[in-house]
């Protein structure tokens, strides 16, 4: 006897009960063909529950194999499928259909709109050039930085000093939140939301001594001061980071220079 | 077509490669070839933990750490390894936090650890607190940590670059490592990179599995690579099936939710895993734990309306620790099945999650061509190579700990090869295999649709070649892969492009997990007893007379082109521990 095989209900064909009729509305763009962008929609059967990037990969394998996006882990944690999703940055793997549209009979009643995240430059349809966004991350030193001799064993660190900084270590380099935000939209060479959360991250872990040049960084004109507080990077973070919150403590510590 | 000239090219940019980076970028000049951003591979996605006998919070040793992983691979693992892995977990954990890694810690400040499945106190008498750990995102932490001291040491990426060959050159009738040929996603183009030394460490290959844990880009790359060049792969019929995958969908939940106290119930609300491992409980290897939740389903205590599945309980622990320590674990709950943890169990299957096996290495993460020789130049380390620390069986924190122990070993031992050695001349026409492949594929006008060949594959697998197996599914297995790989020769891509076309890419990678669902089966079909992660109902006993060594599978092809599968067998390194019978 073969291992008893589970996927009864997602096997092809089966309950077609739980399938519902979407139209997903993508916008496409690929300088090979053409050097305008269009929107296509494709018409699609599929789960409420299944995420966005379940409905791209069936376009993708069962419609149009051009179609181009990346992802991995599809589970949230790798950060490849940041998207703009009716108008709103989410991760494609992490937005379940069921949450971001009305079923009426069986049909959804609008279009999902999907398109690459704004502020970059797309490549092809929801691939956008990631390089400025790693170089402002670059930029901010995200490593730990320390003076004197190491210590053979570990550096010890409180429970509180460690809770300090703990929000900014879930960063996933997404670019939801860089995107999502208009001063970097109308400014190329601001360094953006996560690239401040992962200075934040360094300037308030206990261990760190590189605290005033990262924040000398900060200081600059293309720095720290160009947040408006929008609190769209809050919005958009898959991981629930308080975004704006972190921005606002570097300003204050900038100010103070306590951190 | 660029040719590109360094002393090392590392291939992969996950834990192993990216750790093996930064020893070998302070050494020798050093690409890093990567199919994704580096922040993107898989190691971010383990959560539990990483082993080390610190000894912070109870008495520990890495002497007890080698036994459990010893016992835990159920005596297939190479004992001087494992010794080296349990030895140098201590200054690998060491060496991360003083890189910056966030562990969770104790109330003295030092390294917070907690319990794990089959790590023991003194030989198996009780469970022990090992695993240190960051919440349940140690492996996002590591993944984040390595990449930025990567950052720090300047270390030369090639992100989105697809190793697609490996180059060897015989030298004084010798095999030696001349390079790789790599594909770039963004602009179609081939590169080929010269390199005195080339350290593979592109991760896993279980993709060919439905119900896994793996990122959908783990397609085995590295191990087909070395495949195709002649070079054996060992013990491919390990793979581990992690107990605990969200029901249907296969993500990851740590067994850290067990270590922290969770239980597994069935449909009865019984804890099943008392009757299966008295000690160990719920805490027993993975592999015990695995069989023991699809007996439960088989004999009709699983839950649900089809009686597919069990339940993960953690309704009993407050909610304050479930937020401190499983964040991420209850988040997935919420966000995928609507469940509030809280208050309500789990319902879990288990899930396809790691390869014990891969391309053989010694320990100092040279390549081997058979039991004895090694390719001069060529390394591996992490889920792409088999040392053998798993064995039969990997046990949980072991992998976070190996790409990083491994992972430095190779890249001192292929930095420190690149000072003295010499560039092997590139063989005749380097990049002609690929170049063949990619315009095949992509001018093909074949009928058969890569996703098509993928899902059947991925369902012949997981009906067959699972937790349990028999010699009929095993065969039903090859028979299947056969032809899916006859039919596999008559695909075609819709996208003709050559900017980012990750339509041929996806047909590539169906290809590389083709030839290693067919080593895994095959491998499988030929090993007659239980073992591991191996189970086989027609062998349930492990037999040490017969199959106590390593499954060494090479590709043969003969002078009409056709290919077939060759097994040999290598032997165990025993050291202190002679194979006991296997209780949790």
């Amino acid at each position: 006897m073969a291992t008893p095989t589970l996927d009864k209900v997602s096997s092809p064909g089966q309950d077609a009960g739980h399938l519902v009729t979407v139209t997903f509305r993508i916008r496409r763009f690929n300088p090979e063909v053409s050097a305008e962008a269009s929107w296509q929609d494709f018409e699609i059967r599929i789960d409420p529950k299944e995420r966005v990037l379940d409905a791209l990969h069936q376009i993708k394998w069962e419609d149009d194999g051009t179609l181009t996006f990346r992802r991995s882990c599809a589970h949230g944690i790798c950060g490849s499928d940041a998207m703009r999703i009716n108008g709103r940055n989410r991760l494609a793997c992490k937005t379940l259909i069921k949450d971001i549209t009305e079923i009426k009979d069986g049909v959804a009643t609008k279009p999902i709109l999907v398109e690459a995240i704004k502020g970059l430059t797309v490549l092809k349809d929801l691939v956008v050039d990631m390089e400025p966004f790693f170089q402002a991350y670059r930029d901010v030193m995200p490593f730990l930085i320390t003076k004197g001799n190491e210590p053979t064993r570990e550096r010890l660190q409180s429970a509180e000093d460690r809770e300090r900084f703990d929000d900014t270590t879930k960063c996933i380099l997404c670019a939801a939140c860089t995107s999502s935000c208009p001063v970097f939209w109308n400014d190329g060479q601001y360094f953006g939301p996560a690239a401040i959360v992962n200075a934040h991250r360094f300037i308030f872990d206990s261990r760190d001594e590189g605290g005033e040049q990262r924040l000398e960084i900060l200081n600059d004109r293309d720095g720290v001061w160009r947040c408006r507080t929008t609190f769209n990077c809050t919005d958009a973070c898959p991981r629930g980071i308080e975004v704006t919150k972190a921005i606002q403590e570097v300003k204050k510590a900038l100010i103070t220079r306590r951190f | 077509m660029q040719i590109h000239k360094y002393d090392t090219v590392i291939v992969g940019a996950g834990g192993a490669g990216m750790r093996a980076a930064i020893e070998s970028t302070k050494r020798s000049r050093t690409a890093v070839l990567t199919k994704l951003y580096p922040t993107r591979s898989h190691t971010g996605a383990a959560q539990g933990g990483m082993a080390a006998a610190l000894a912070n919070v109870e008495e520990d040793n890495w002497e007890w750490h080698t036994f459990d992983t010893v016992k835990g691979g159920d005596y297939l693992v190479d004992q001087d390894a494992a010794e080296i892995l349990a030895k140098e977990a201590i200054d690998s954990v060491l060496d991360l936090e003083k890189m910056g890694l966030p562990f969770n810690r104790t109330p003295e400040g030092r390294i917070d650890q907690r319990r794990f499945g089959g790590h023991s106190r003194n030989h198996g008498e009780a469970p022990v607190r090992r695993s240190c750990y960051a919440a349940d995102r140690t492996g996002h932490m590591i993944l984040q940590t390595l990449y930025q001291n990567c950052v720090k040491e300047g270390v030369e990426f090639f992100n989105e670059f697809y190793v697609l060959d490996l180059l060897l050159n015989e030298v004084d009738g010798v095999r030696k490592t001349a390079g790789v040929v790599a594909y770039e996603l963004a602009t179609g183009e081939l590169h080929i990179f010269q390199a005195k030394a080339v350290v593979f460490a592109s991760g896993g290959n279980g993709k060919f599995y439905k119900v896994s844990s793996n990122a959908h880009t783990l397609t085995g790359d590295g191990q087909a690579a070395a495949w195709r060049r002649g070079l054996p792969l060992e013990d491919m019929e390990f793979f581990q099936f992690h107990p605990t995958g969200i029901w249907k969908m296969g993500i990851l939940l740590t067994e850290g939710a067990r270590g922290e106290g969770g239980i597994l119930r069935n449909k009865d609300g019984e804890r099943f895993m008392e009757k299966y491992a008295p000690v160990m409980k719920d805490l027993a290897s993975r592999d015990v734990v695995s069989r023991s939740i699809y007996t439960e389903i088989r004999e009709g205590r699983g839950c649900g309306p089809d009686g597919d599945h069990v339940y993960l309980d953690l309704t009993h622990l407050p909610p304050e620790q479930l937020d401190a320590k499983l964040p991420d674990i209850t988040e997935f709950a919420r966000t995928y099945l609507g469940i509030e943890p809280y208050t309500d169990p789990i319902p879990i299957q288990p899930t396809a999650h790691y390869a014990m096996g891969g391309i053989p290495t010694n320990v100092e993460g040279e390549v081997l061509a058979n039991n004895t020789d090694i390719i001069p130049g060529l390394y591996a380390a992490g889920e792409v190579a088999c040392v053998s620390v798993h064995g039969a069986n990997r046990l949980g924190t072991n992998s976070l700990l190996d790409i990083n122990v491994f992972g430095r070993r190779a890249g001192i031992a292929a930095a420190e090869y690149a000072a003295t050695a010499d560039f092997v001349d590139l063989p005749e026409n380097p990049e002609q295999f690929v170049a063949t492949e990619v315009e095949r594929m992509r001018e093909s006008t074949g009928t058969e649709r890569v996703s098509v060949i993928r899902r059947e594959l991925q369902e012949t697998m997981d009906k067959n070649a699972m937790v349990f197996r028999t010699e009929e599914t095993l065969k039903e297995a090859v028979e299947d892969i056969a032809a899916l790989r006859e039919r596999y020769k008559n695909v075609s891509v819709q996208d003709k492009g050559k900017r980012f076309n990750t339509d041929l890419l996806e047909a590539l990678e169906l290809g590389n997990l083709l030839e290693l669902a067919e080593v895994l089966a095959v491998s499988a079909l030929a090993r007659k007893e239980s073992r591991g992660g191996h189970y086989r109902e027609d062998y349930p006993d492990r037999d040490d007379v017969n199959f106590m060594r390593h499954t060494m599978a090479y590709r043969e092809v003969d002078a009409d082109g056709n290919e077939s599968i060759r097994l040999d067998y290598k032997p165990v390194v025993v050291t202190r521990y002679q194979p006991m019978e296997r209780k949790y």
